[in-house]
């Protein structure tokens, strides 16, 4: 019986995630590769052209997708970081409370906190209305339909997720070392570009990793905040599923976006040690 | 992956606090400003639409789209009802929630105890699946999921989200759990079966009680993951509207004022739970 405890325990849960997360995969693989379309169904023919189509049409999509969630990346890093740094060693007794305010906002729905953004950016919103009337910006100035826009959402929208693995990595932070190099005569900057940095990275790259996959792959932002030109590989996997009912691109194109993603970040663990990532990911 | 919002977490244990440093010279001191300044500022920042998204509920719109500010009025909260499809997608968004973290509770509350727990025979590739399931773009677990219900003639609608949002959330829950467990003293467990406890009573009174605050966690999150989620259920949603989902199909035309009061309640309902949990867990702490 007790041999079998661990086996019962993990039978329900494993089979959910063997019957809707492994399987479906293996169907979305064999889906890429038939031909045919919705009315008169689709059929296995092992057409791998279904990649080189996918790839040829939309690469753009990818680069550019690669590019807002770098760049999201490190702009999340920069304004989570200090954030972070204060919170850890500023907050004193509040500590908690500041991270129950910065995580606050999240308790909003996604699309929620996105289509608020659009009425606060809109061209005679009520940010851009009154500097126009006031003659500070001219009339043709717009935010929405941008790239900034658009990363501006992404870094918006997932900021929480860099502020606290990076917040953690912080607390951690042996308080006594610190106090070490400042009685050694470090510089306030010494110390911390010494000391406190290096024992945070970890954090920072657990922050990576759950903000650069997301941010990558999201399609909401692109589509309420940006124009025909921010088009995001997410965006085009989501009109190709539910617009266009074209399964074999769209699921040539998830594939392609999920094995790039669990194979980088599979190598990104590797090279930083799992123990370290997954275990600030755990928090 | 979208822990939107996780739980609001467990208090780290106290650092001893650091003697204020006597040599501080005034420009630490300036550097400290600035960085107190920074953190109101990118708070400010963070809840600009929150608050506009509140205040918005009250605004005495006269055209469908809320954008400009027209007075102030209460009587949208009497005209919840006006849009009869809205309500339905609240109430699913709501019973979704809720039976989708009961399930993902229980499963992964055995998930994370046997991973944290056991050395078995697979564990190390049922750490790998859980792993991949976080690190996956949700998107691509919403498109293999759709593939699947596609290839087989499922048709998708309540239950295929409710399969989908437990698919997402097990895994944050399993890792919860597990962070618990690892915690955990196992000769407490011993102990109960040295002084002559059946394997369940030592669950029930040992265990149980102990990983406890993990398991709420995790519960609350697989809550807040699945209410708020968008992508995962437009792929596998079919006819199916939740809230989410139907403020998304209103953008283009303009979002009545009434989302922006279901969501303020909704809001309101999640900052109430999270400071309740985070007041209760520092209690637990000391």
């Amino acid at each position: 019986m007790k041999r079998l405890t661990p086996y019962l325990l993990v039978l329900p849960g494993g089979l959910w995630l063997l019957a809707f997360l492994v399987v479906p995969i293996i169907f979305m693989a064999s889906v890429s590769t038939q031909e045919g379309d919705v009315v008169n169904g689709f059929v296995q023919t092992f057409n791998v052209g279904n990649y080189v189509q996918a790839i040829g049409d939309f690469h753009t999509q990818f680069l550019r997708s690669a590019g807002y969630g770098l760049a999201g990346t490190a702009i999340a890093i920069l304004l989570a970081y200090p954030m972070a740094y204060w919170i850890a060693f500023k907050g004193g007794a509040r500590k908690s409370t500041y991270l129950l305010l910065v995580l606050l906002p999240f308790f909003v729905s996604f699309v929620l906190r996105t289509v608020s953004w659009k009425f606060m950016l809109a061209d005679d919103g009520i940010l851009l209305g009154p500097l126009k009337a006031i003659g500070l910006l001219p009339e043709d100035f717009h935010v929405l339909q941008t790239t900034a826009a658009v990363i501006g959402g992404l870094v918006y929208n997932y900021l929480a997720f860099m502020v606290l693995p990076i917040y953690v990595a912080l607390e951690r932070v042996d308080h006594r070392l610190v106090e070490a190099a400042r009685d050694l005569y470090a510089s306030r900057l010494g110390t911390f570009t010494k000391v406190v940095l290096p024992l945070s990275l970890p954090g920072v790259f657990a922050g990576v990793l759950m903000t650069f996959v997301p941010m990558t792959a999201d399609y909401v932002n692109a589509a309420v905040l940006g124009g025909p030109e921010n088009t995001m590989i997410g965006n085009v996997i989501q009109t190709q599923y539910l617009v266009g009912n074209d399964y074999p691109v769209g699921a040539a194109l998830s594939l392609t976006l999920m094995a790039a993603t669990l194979i980088g970040v599979f190598a990104y663990a590797r090279a930083l040690g799992t123990e370290n990532v997954l275990a600030a990911a755990a928090r | 992956m979208s822990v939107k919002s996780a739980p609001a977490p467990v208090p780290p244990a106290p650092v001893p606090a650091a003697p204020a440093p006597a040599r501080a010279r005034s420009g630490g001191r300036w550097a400290d400003r600035l960085l107190r300044i920074y953190a109101v500022l990118l708070l400010a920042w963070l809840f600009a639409p929150i608050v506009v998204m509140i205040v918005f509920g009250f605004n005495d719109t006269k055209s469908k789209s809320n954008v400009t500010w027209q007075g102030f009025t209460v009587k949208w909260w009497g005209r919840l009802g006006d849009y009869p499809e809205l309500m339905t997608a609240v109430f699913n968004s709501v019973t979704i929630a809720l039976l989708a973290t009961a399930i993902t509770t229980v499963l992964g509350t055995a998930l994370g105890l046997a991973i944290g727990r056991y050395r078995f025979r697979g564990a190390g590739a049922t750490n790998v699946v859980i792993f991949a399931a976080i690190a996956s773009p949700e998107l691509a677990l919403g498109a293999s999921l759709l593939s699947l219900f596609v290839s087989t003639g499922v048709q998708t609608g309540y239950a295929t989200v409710v399969i989908a949002h437990v698919l997402f959330a097990l895994s944050f829950v399993a890792i919860t759990v597990r962070a618990r467990v690892l915690g955990m003293d196992p000769s407490l467990e011993e102990a109960a079966r040295d002084l002559g406890a059946s394997p369940w009573t030592t669950f029930r009174l040992v265990t149980l009680p102990s990983i406890a605050p993990g398991v709420v966690s995790g519960a609350l999150l697989a809550f807040v993951l699945s209410i708020d989620d968008f992508v995962i259920t437009q792929f596998t949603s079919g006819p199916l509207t939740t809230f989410p989902l139907w403020i998304y199909g209103a953008v283009r035309q303009g979002v009545p004022p009434q989302v922006n009061i279901l969501g303020t309640l909704i809001f309101g309902v999640g900052v109430v739970i999270a400071i309740t949990h985070s007041v209760l867990a520092r209690r637990r702490v000391p």
